[in-house]
């Protein structure tokens, strides 16, 4: 059974009632790889995670974690697998070394082999002080350690993260980010999802881009990258929605491409920012002013919202 | 942090061994006694006050006052043990239960576990069990204390005490995994008024069920009440002499008990558990 992919997926659907959460996903996680599902909140990037670690059912298609079927062997899967929750949930009766030592024993271990290997996890994971404290005494961060020790003391082949640091400040972020290339250099996978932009760039091997159910775009971050439209995105914010503008707009020099969504003009130019005076030019002859200007080098976000008509936020 | 994060691994090596489901049950049956262990006085305090403040009032007040005959704490006591025992049995399970699935999601590190779903849900009944059972053991003695010599009192029947104990407790544990995965948190309080106080008033336990003879609809009705024949088992096993149900009635109608609850309470727990 552990033979193939760390995961593979083919044609997977979920629908909770009337509501389609996603259709239709395949994609395969290779052994060792980082593999991100970049997207919204909404996009499914969760009820995924849930199927893969035997949570949710899906309602067609299947899926494998090494082989093993997560519907029909999900006793198996569960053995390859940890997981890192989207909220911490440590099991708050318990201590922090208790959390660890319980969650081995559910998956077989005996104390005596689980407690060295949680002592050096707390020790690792930078939490080894903690290790008698209530998990109420630690901070989301701490929190959040305890979960990856908690998803890491049984040896599971393929880890997942579901947002892991959503809610943590930038230091704590940078640090777990450092703890999950030690594992990824360990040749664990992992399998994570993010709505940040630069975490799935700075880590994943392979990024999914996914969007309100579907997979739009699936490659490594630089090919991803090469395939964003060109030119810097000029994002100007009208008083009000005028598509008129669009015109005038696409007729200046340096504009590669314009689009209007509501009051918002998305334009393309391969001469950065020196589009956005005619720009803002353009929308005051027609009667609009102008109440915000951003603007994007080419980038995951920059593909993201050519592909979606919307930014990530 | 750049040290490995792995102490002794070969993650990619390694293929799992296969986990027994008896060691794993054990596991988590540990941390629920753990738990229980260290919650063990506001537990007692959470199931037991309200059968001893009933206790104390109707079992040595009132028949102090006179109001009541000294015949009517041989009729009380066995109800009191049964209420003690359903109650904490219910509550065990089904407080945590609503907690956890409601809010704190503390349960999915057992989810994980590479073992049935339906184990976890049976461990929990079990450990509910345990604890409806150490919620009537502090009961008794206490009851005896407070009620001074109790006329007619046996514990000659020693076994027929455990069966009833602990087949009343599986029906009610059983019960509290129904409610507490069935029910919306919000409406926790709710259960404890519609469902709980009427199980408790109509449930035989201070009165003894041959005594509703004189009204007889309501002889009939409560018969849907599971308290019923844990309120009357316990009267047959401690208290013969009092009027009560034969035995292998109520052995056989909390069997029918259990397992009802057990089944709703297993699919209730899986429809929570896998989405």
């Amino acid at each position: 059974m552990d033979d193939g992919p760390a995961v593979a997926v083919e044609r997977l659907t979920k629908r909770f009632g009337e509501r389609l959460a996603f259709s239709d996903v395949s994609f395969e996680v290779a052994r060792g790889e980082v593999f991100g599902f970049l997207g919204p909140n909404g996009a499914g990037k969760t009820t995924t995670i849930g199927i893969l670690t035997t949570r949710v059912k899906p309602t067609s298609g299947t899926a494998l974690i090494s082989g093993a079927d997560v519907t029909s062997q999900a006793v198996h899967v569960r053995q390859r697998i940890g997981v890192v929750p989207q909220r911490p949930n440590p099991d708050r009766s318990l201590n922090v070394l208790e959390n660890l030592l319980f969650h081995a024993a559910y998956f077989g271990i005996p104390a005596a082999a689980s407690l060295p290997r949680a002592e050096a996890l707390l020790e690792q994971l930078g939490i080894a002080e903690k290790a008698n404290a209530k998990v109420d005494e630690m901070s989301g961060g701490q929190q959040q350690r305890l979960m990856i020790a908690r998803a890491l003391i049984h040896e599971p082949q393929v880890i997942f993260l579901d947002e892991p640091t959503v809610g943590l400040d930038p230091q704590t972020r940078l640090s777990l980010w450092e703890i999950l290339r030690v594992l990824h250099g360990e040749g664990r996978t992992i399998v994570m999802t993010t709505h940040y932009m630069e975490e799935a760039d700075k880590l994943c091997d392979r990024i999914a881009i996914v969007d309100r159910g579907q997979l739009l775009e699936l490659d490594t971050p630089a090919a991803l990258k090469q395939r964003a439209p060109g030119g810097t995105l000029v994002e100007v914010t009208l008083s009000r929605p005028m598509d008129a503008v669009l015109e005038p707009v696409r007729k200046l020099e340096g504009v590669l491409r314009a689009e209007a969504h509501g009051p918002i003009l998305r334009v393309y130019s391969d001469r950065g920012g020196r589009v956005i005076s005619p720009v803002i030019q353009a929308a005051e002859d027609m009667g609009a002013s102008v109440t915000n200007i951003h603007l994007t080098e080419p980038s995951l976000e920059t593909l993201f919202v050519a592909r979606t008509g919307r930014k990530l936020d | 942090m750049t040290t490995a994060v792995a102490a002794r691994s070969a993650p990619m090596a390694s293929t799992p061994h296969q986990v027994r489901a008896s060691s794993v049950f054990l596991a988590l049956l540990r941390r629920d006694l753990r738990v229980a262990r260290k919650e063990l006085v506001f537990f007692l305090i959470r199931t037991t006050m309200q059968p001893l403040l009933f206790l104390i009032v109707f079992g040595y007040l009132l028949p102090k006052m006179s109001f009541l005959g000294k015949g009517y704490q041989t009729a009380l006591l066995p109800g009191i043990l049964a209420v003690s025992l359903s109650l904490s049995a219910i509550q065990s399970v089904a407080l945590p239960m609503v907690q956890d699935f409601g809010w704190t999601k503390e349960i999915e590190d057992r989810l994980l576990a590479p073992v049935p779903t339906q184990l976890v849900a049976a461990e929990k009944i079990i450990a509910g069990v345990l604890q409806g059972i150490i919620a009537a053991g502090f009961v008794l003695p206490i009851a005896r204390l407070v009620m001074g010599p109790i006329p007619d009192l046996t514990l000659s029947h020693g076994g027929e005490v455990v069966l009833i104990a602990l087949l009343g407790s599986l029906a009610f544990s059983s019960l509290g995994m129904w409610l507490g995965t069935a029910i919306a948190p919000q409406q926790i309080g709710l259960m404890f008024s519609v469902i709980i106080a009427p199980m408790l008033f109509f449930g035989c336990a201070y009165y003894p069920w041959r005594g509703l003879d004189v009204v007889p609809v309501l002889k009939y009705l409560v018969l849907i009440n599971p308290m019923v024949y844990v309120s009357e088992g316990m009267r047959a096993a401690l208290t013969p002499a009092v009027p009560h149900m034969p035995l292998y009635i109520v052995a056989i109608a909390l069997i029918v008990v259990a397992s009802g609850f057990w089944t709703l309470g297993m699919r209730s727990f899986y429809k929570r558990a896998i989405g």
